[in-house]
């Protein structure tokens, strides 16, 4: 009896411990939009993305069907994300609306697929050490809401997990689409933290982490949010 | 008193209880004329997550013919600071009198839907939505 | 040029309903929100729009900053004759958008 119950224990502790989407702690109409291709603001991006794809990028790459499950990645040992690759030709300012429909283009033709990044544990470690760092005036870690308190509630929220399978995506706080950068710093600016500057080694190194724990999460691009 | 006579003082007092006549924005395109409940539906969520984007279907119950048409629909916010939020322009040639969209509101309140009709008559519902705020400020 | 996205069906029956839907790309910016350095954003939202079918108004509407941004709009109208589904919209810095589409009808 003792055993089945330890095997129980141990199958709630994985179901526990599995990796879910913020989609599976949003609103009922949040969802509905999501899935909804002719509802979905985000998909305005993809479009906008689809025809700039066509003018900058297709003399030279063809498909970009899996590209996104494969970024961040760390090559020749620096951390590279999606933005930096597609700002490889033309460094389009970040947050602007060219990078943001060029990055949801190419995360979108890999919508529905894992993300399946070829980072190892110790290509996190930074990443990680911050993620369980506390900061700012809340003196807060991000542990303490999203993994500690996932699926309580804040409020009249509940809170995630903070995975970041969903970005680019259209929020609405922000009444637009945005970076996973662009949602980091919200999440610090409620802890009154500093924010991380896009593209920097803190935020790199943040992301990195974010993703190589979410592997296996599928790409949702354009995720709606709240 | 003539049955025409108590027939209208009997419409005079169905007034519509989600607006007042009166409101100046009201007033601006009924110009006086009165607003009774009914015909019209308004469907709102009850509790939304955010404010900045509601869902809203608004329904009027008419049969769009030449004779008997709904002409537009106006969609009033009681604590928005701009209160106006859309008008929507039928007409004979709309074959069903439904539109939707999203709306933008500044915290929990009643929105009014009425419709004007092409006797002339405007017809009024409302729905309450509990709007909540995020919990963590964005600073953006 | 704003963006647009229009959804409805390829092809309808004569006298058929048709739902059509349009999300347009626009901040409606209400004039309330400050910017970073803390001044006002100016209100600049999209006030008038209208769709025509084969050249007939079959919509109009006048929105205002109650509308969300990034505006979605869904009427219905009953299918005649095949022919081009045009939107003209202008918003408050008196910018026009246009996006077109077309509806095919069998009889």
């Amino acid at each position: 009896m003792r055993k089945y119950l330890i095997l129980a224990a141990l199958i709630a502790c994985a179901a526990e411990a599995q990796n879910r989407s913020g989609l599976e702690f949003a609103s009922e109409e949040i969802r509905r939009l999501q899935a909804s291709d002719a509802e979905n603001p985000g998909m305005l991006w993809v479009d906008q993305g689809a025809k700039l794809f066509a003018q900058k990028c297709a003399s030279c790459h063809v498909s970009m069907k899996g590209v996104a499950t494969r970024y961040p990645a760390v090559e020749d040992g620096r951390i590279v994300t999606l933005e930096a690759k597609v700002r490889h030709k033309q460094a389009f300012a970040y947050e602007s609306d060219e990078l943001l429909a060029l990055t949801s283009y190419v995360a979108h033709q890999s919508r529905g697929m894992p993300m399946n990044t070829k980072i190892s544990e110790k290509d996190v470690e930074k990443g990680k050490a911050a993620y369980y760092r506390r900061r700012g005036q809340m003196n807060l870690a991000c542990a303490h809401c999203h993994e500690q308190n996932w699926g309580k509630h804040l409020g009249a929220e509940t809170l995630s997990q903070g995975q970041p399978n969903g970005y680019p995506a259209y929020r609405l706080e922000w009444q637009k689409m945005g970076s996973l950068e662009r949602r980091i710093r919200a999440c610090m600016f409620g802890l009154h933290a500093e924010l991380p500057p896009y593209g920097s080694d803190a935020m790199l190194e943040l992301e990195l982490f974010l993703v190589w724990r979410a592997n296996g999460l599928p790409i949702e691009t354009p995720a709606v949010r709240r | 008193m003539k049955r025409r006579e108590f027939m209208g003082s009997l419409t005079a007092l169905a007034v519509s209880p989600h607006i007042s006549t009166t409101d100046p924005l009201v007033y601006s395109f009924t110009k006086g004329r009165p607003v009774r409940p009914g015909r019209v539906k308004l469907e709102m969520p009850p509790l939304a997550e955010n404010g900045h984007s509601v869902a809203m279907t608004v329904r009027v119950d008419s049969p769009m013919t030449p004779s008997d048409h709904v002409r537009a629909v106006y969609l009033i916010a009681e604590k928005n600071p701009v209160r106006d939020m859309a008008v929507f322009y039928l007409g004979a040639h709309c074959p069903r009198a439904e539109v939707s969209s999203r709306l933008r509101l500044n915290g929990s309140q009643q929105v009014v839907a009425i419709a004007e009709l092409s006797d002339g008559s405007f017809w009024s519902d409302a729905a309450f939505v509990e709007v909540r705020e995020a919990a963590c400020t964005d600073g953006g | 040029m704003a963006l647009a996205r229009i959804d409805l069906p390829h092809e309808a029956r004569r006298g058929e309903l048709v739902e059509v839907r349009i999300v347009i790309q626009h901040p409606m910016e209400t004039g309330f929100r400050r910017a970073p350095q803390g001044e006002r954003v100016p209100r600049n939202a999209i006030h008038s729009l209208v769709c025509r079918y084969s050249g007939t108004e079959v919509f109009r509407a006048t929105l205002s900053t109650g509308i969300a941004a990034n505006p979605f709009l869904r009427f219905f109208l009953r299918a005649t004759q095949s022919g081009d589904l045009d939107f003209w919209w202008l918003d408050d810095d008196e910018v026009q958008g246009a996006a077109k589409t077309h509806l095919v009808v069998s009889s």
